[in-house]
């Protein structure tokens, strides 16, 4: 497993006030790959993913040292331009959270908001994004209907083909289908494996089969430390950390 | 049984507490819309009250003025409190200067009009007279707008507080800048709380006598200019009474005055139930 490198973490260290929620990642995230982060509740891994779009920045008093390398450039950097950088590095987020705007405007909100107004090429963007998070089928027919109507797998579903309208390289996933049933929550890793093809792909899941099922690389987090970073077979199979055993054999979590 | 006896008495209290809120604005609305619905006609509505106390006439410049009045009001208030609960809630992180303004906004709303009044009386009647005219639809306006400020600022400010932080984060984490994301899915989702703020603080200012009773000159004829005189339908009730002695105009003005704002009210709240309904895709 020696594939390009799309994000290199090195060092990163993070405070809320005085509380240290990340202590000294260090993580290469491969290109066109799913990499997996588990660990109990609260191990910092939503907060890891949160710092590689800069979406901890909301967050009052948060402080970070370290860098993160992506095309060049430390995103940590005080003079990165946020807006940019989420249209490269994208999130789908724990609950679906749809606009309350019609399934069309959810799709074409972002490539809006950057300044896209043509009908045409609008119309263009929202049939390939919604084609490329496989919902497609089910919404064509109402895309003037409220995104709020459709159940909570597809409104997930749509929350990714908002995202892919922007073109970002990198998909951010906090525990995309914790809120869903099982069926809802198998198309999701359906298309999570559709999606690795062309985007490099970060989730974090408190479920270990997911992790299993979709990723090729799984980090461990615990307390706030990365523990073990290994590809997923590996780190299920033949853990090297007595902690990470512990977890991945459900003696705690 | 006394235990069970004493939970039926306690109930029957707190009911007859209940009913009495209800049974308290019939009243009033009956007592007024009895005694003033019969003068209600065509003519009163769109003919002018007689001068030096020929009375009976109409009532139609003074329509005309509470409008007038209302209008300025939430011309100067709905841009400054829709802007500052933007600020409060988007921009600032929660710290002193938020709970300063917040708690200035608690403040002014409970200054008693009269000072409002007489605060307009001095800064834009006396002061102001190059700009406002003096007594004018313009001098009563503004004091009805710190009146309505305060309302309709922390109302507004509930209503975007209400919208949900994921919605926010949903925009942002597709590259709107956070301006876009205001504008684009904030405001439109707090649309509902911020016009019934804003409904709300004008019926504040649709109702008012005191801080306009210094300050908009009580003019009966029908204002031309914001610079003109004029004589809201409160303040005309207020003047008949005390000058004329005129009970049933008073009761034909009162009872216009409460249509109006049970029509404002009812309206709204079906508006914003719509608007409400459609947002979330029912």
């Amino acid at each position: 497993m020696s594939g390009e490198i799309e994000i290199s973490i090195k060092n990163l260290n993070l405070w809320f006030g005085n509380f240290q929620a990340l202590k000294n990642i260090n993580i290469d995230i491969q290109k066109n790959a799913v990499t997996a982060l588990i660990g109990p509740s609260g191990c910092g891994k939503s907060t890891f993913i949160k710092t590689l779009d800069r979406m901890n920045d909301l967050v009052d008093n948060v402080k970070f040292t370290g860098e993160i390398m992506y095309k060049g450039r430390n995103i940590l950097d005080s003079d990165t331009d946020v807006v940019e950088l989420r249209k490269e590095i994208g999130m789908v987020f724990q609950k679906p959270n749809p606009f309350p705007k019609s399934i069309f405007d959810n799709v074409v909100y972002g490539p809006r908001v950057h300044g896209i107004r043509d009908k045409k090429t609008l119309h263009e963007i929202a049939e390939r994004s919604l084609k490329g998070a496989a919902i497609w089928d089910e919404v064509k027919d109402r895309l003037g209907e409220s995104a709020l109507r459709l159940s909570g797998g597809q409104q997930q579903r749509l929350c990714i083909a908002r995202l892919l309208a922007v073109e970002p390289d990198v998909l951010l996933m906090d525990e995309p289908a914790s809120a869903l049933d099982p069926i809802a929550t198998s198309k999701i890793e359906d298309l999570l494996y559709e999606l690795k093809k062309d985007y490099t792909i970060v989730i974090v899941t408190h479920n270990m089969q997911q992790a299993a099922r979709v990723s090729s690389r799984t980090a461990f987090f615990w307390l706030g430390e990365m523990v073990e970073y290994a590809p997923t077979i590996d780190l299920f199979e033949r853990p090297q950390n007595k902690r990470t055993e512990d977890y991945v054999t459900g003696k705690f979590g | 049984m006394a235990a069970k006896r004493r939970e039926t008495a306690a109930i029957g209290l707190l009911w007859g507490a209940g009913i009495a809120t209800l049974v308290i604005l019939i009243v009033i609305l009956a007592y007024i819309l009895v005694n003033g619905l019969p003068l209600i006609s065509w003519h009163f509505l769109t003919a002018n009250p007689g001068v030096r106390g020929q009375t009976g006439t109409g009532i139609y410049s003074t329509i005309v003025a509470t409008v007038a009045v209302t209008g300025v009001a939430l011309l100067v208030a709905a841009p400054l409190s829709v802007g500052g609960a933007i600020y409060l809630n988007e921009y600032t992180k929660e710290n002193l200067l938020r709970k300063v303004i917040r708690q200035a906004a608690e403040v002014l709303a409970g200054i008693p009009s009269i000072i409002i009044g007489l605060f307009g009386f001095l800064f834009f009647v006396i002061y102001l007279r190059p700009y406002t005219g003096g007594w004018s639809v313009l001098s009563g306006g503004l004091a009805l707008a710190f009146m309505v400020l305060p309302i309709s600022l922390r109302i507004s400010e509930e209503a975007l507080k209400a919208v949900p932080a994921e919605l926010r984060e949903g925009s942002l984490g597709l590259g709107a800048t956070k301006w876009q994301s205001i504008t684009t899915v904030v405001m439109p989702t707090a649309l509902p709380g911020i016009i019934t703020g804003l409904i709300l603080g004008a019926g504040r200012a649709i109702g008012e006598t005191a801080a306009i009773l210094l300050t908009v000159g009580g003019a009966l004829s029908v204002p031309h200019s914001l610079q003109d005189p004029a004589c809201p339908m409160t303040l005309y009730i207020y003047n008949i009474l005390t000058e004329y002695n005129d009970t049933r105009t008073a009761y034909g003005t009162a009872a216009v005055l409460i249509i109006v704002i049970l029509a404002i009210t009812f309206t709204t709240d079906y508006l914003m139930n719509r608007y409400t309904r459609k947002l979330k895709g029912l």
